[in-house]
């Protein structure tokens, strides 16, 4: 078992240490990833429904009241 | 629609729309280009000979360039669902829910674990192993686009789930209804094969260059050969399933229909406008001109294209809007005043079963059901709000049905003059290929446009359009994202095409048969 993790190991550290144009992808990619998960997501992507409340009920109950506002409105 | 913030519609749909059009810049690279790959190393295993895996390795770092640069860029569509799409995202939840999952499951497992053989394994694997994990990355990467695009099919024709007015979800009835949908089959196989299309010309186009440049000529050649074999069999399958797609459109979505064509006025017998152009639109706020500055169509293709009967009727925005009692059309008044009445019962349902009121609950449950087919309708007083923009529709299925048809003329070319090895002297032919590359993509962004903006204002035909479907947040937010994806998008796509021209144009000549 030990023997084969090692193997999975040295396959992919060798494979990382011979990639030639990856180091330019990787920083792109860890950029990129940076700026997705902590820029976009924590600052501009809140989940609205799970942010907002606390169980599906009302969740539920939230939903169906944008979905009739329009009859709501009118009456 | 007064109840509405129109403002936060628009950015919210600029904001998607934005996001989609540069995620898609990527996505169809990778689908058709992993089989490109597969197909290249079979023959290095069958045959033995170096140079295939010297092409094979090759296409596989552009592959690899792409498939970084592009990775991730689809998770922000997942983040404005719930974010500013939560109405929407709630609505459909339980039938996105299975397709999404597996998706992700399939992406990780499938993609992430061969695709590290497929890079890493060169010289460390059996040769068969390797080649079974390049066929395994192509077909994993092309099933997470078949759960995407099943998605996004029920959007366009919901079929197989239920509604239930206590939870305001969609429940699924029918797993098989929604997967084997013949709207998600045409589009899963419509999208796959233009992506292969485009690979097909990437592969083309890159391999034109090193024939003009006299560089390469035998990787040159030889990916000629299996691009455009490739590109050929596969464009000829994209138009025939394109025009299944167009006959199922004609049933599930004709005002989409009607857009695509430009057809204001229905009619049997009707011409399809092979090419045309109208007039200057009256307003920037009614941009839906009526008149032809000029057009040239083809007799009877409309309907043998919408029905496989040439004399069919086909109706026009016209018919749709305000009925046609002859062909059983409903008028959008009708389904306005039905959709209203859907609108009510759900509100009096819920008031009823508040108040424990059981026999009012089921009355007004039995108005909603009957007339819930046309829930979405309720949501508008003007019938003409419920109409695409009509030019911009057609001029993007025009594009994108003109392209295809170059395409095929272009495989088509490559092929014979590979076989007759005369490649190097026709140049016109190769700066054609070198030209269409960005013409590819041209048709995908096209075909994108077609679906998503003939569709509207549905965001799920009839039932959800896309003004209920957003979250009640300050479009301020929104506005700023737009700005800031178009920024960083841009960024990535300048850095994907620089550091493959890099790779293209450093590699060095050597490899022979």
């Amino acid at each position: 078992m030990t023997e084969l993790l090692k193997k999975i190991f040295h396959f992919y550290y060798d494979g990382f240490r011979s990639m030639t144009v990856g180091k330019r992808l990787w920083i792109i990619i860890i950029i990129k990833l940076f700026i997705i998960f902590a820029v976009f997501r924590l600052f501009f992507f809140h989940d609205f429904l799970k942010s907002n409340f606390k169980t599906d009920q009302e969740r539920s109950n939230y939903v169906i009241e944008q979905l009739i506002k329009p009859s709501t409105n009118h009456k | 629609m007064e109840h509405f913030n129109m403002a936060l519609v628009d950015w919210s749909r600029a904001q998607f729309a934005l996001t989609a059009l540069y995620h898609w810049l990527f996505v169809p690279l990778t689908l058709g280009t992993s089989f490109i790959l597969a197909i290249m190393e079979t023959v290095y295993v069958k045959t033995g000979k170096e140079i295939w895996k010297r092409i094979t390795k090759f296409w596989m770092t552009l592959f690899a360039i792409n498939f970084a640069i592009g990775v991730a860029t689809g998770i922000i569509l997942e983040f404005e669902f719930g974010t500013n799409w939560s109405n929407y995202s709630w609505f459909v939840g339980d039938i996105f829910g299975a397709p999404l999952a597996i998706e992700g499951i399939m992406a990780f497992f499938m993609e992430s674990t061969f695709f590290a053989v497929m890079f890493f394994g060169w010289n460390k694997v059996s040769k068969g192993f390797h080649l079974t994990s390049t066929w395994l990355v192509a077909i994993g990467s092309n099933l997470s686009a078949l759960w995407i695009l099943v998605a996004n099919a029920w959007m366009q024709n919901p079929v197989g789930m239920h509604f239930n007015p206590e939870t305001a979800r969609n429940e699924m009835l029918d797993f098989w209804a929604i997967l084997f949908s013949p709207t998600a089959v045409n589009k899963f196989l419509h999208t796959i094969s233009s992506a292969y299309v485009l690979s097909a010309i990437f592969v083309i186009g890159v391999s034109a260059w090193f024939l003009l440049k006299k560089r390469n000529l035998v990787l040159a050649k030889k990916s000629i050969v299996v691009a455009s074999t490739f590109g050929l069999i596969m464009s000829i399958f994209m138009i025939i399933t394109g025009d299944e797609s167009a006959r199922q459109v004609f049933k599930t979505q004709p005002m989409k229909f009607a857009s695509m064509e430009g057809l204001y006025y229905g009619e049997t017998n009707a011409p399809l406008v092979a090419i045309g152009f109208f007039e200057k639109a009256p307003s920037p706020t009614n941009p839906n001109a009526k008149e032809w500055a000029a057009k040239v169509e083809i007799p009877n293709m409309l309907s043998y294209m919408a029905a496989l009967n040439p004399h069919a009727f086909v109706p026009g925005v016209h018919d749709l809007v305000h009925g046609n009692e002859a062909h059983n059309i409903i008028s959008y008044y009708d389904r306005i005043k039905m959709g209203k009445l859907a609108i009510n019962a759900l509100n009096e349902f819920q008031l009823a079963k508040k108040a424990a009121n059981d026999s009012t609950a089921k009355a007004a449950l039995k108005t909603f059901e009957t007339n819930y087919k046309y829930f979405g309708y309720g949501y508008y007083d003007n019938p003409h709000d419920l109409i695409p923009n009509v030019p911009l529709t057609f001029y993007s299925f025009h594009t994108m049905v003109g392209l295809g048809f170059w395409f095929v003329l272009l495989f088509l070319l490559a092929l014979i003059y590979s076989v007759k090895d005369k490649l190097l002297q026709k140049r016109w032919l190769l700066y054609l290929a070198l030209w269409t590359i960005p013409l590819a993509w041209l048709a995908q962004e096209a075909g994108w446009m077609v679906a998503e903006f003939g569709r509207q204002p549905w965001v799920v035909q009839d039932y959800m359009p896309t003004l209920s479907a957003v979250s009640n947040i300050d479009h301020t937010s929104v506005m700023i994202t737009v700005f800031l994806f178009a920024v960083v998008f841009t960024v990535l796509l300048i850095a994907e095409i620089k550091i493959m021209l890099k790779q293209i144009n450093q590699l060095k000549d050597g490899g022979q048969e």
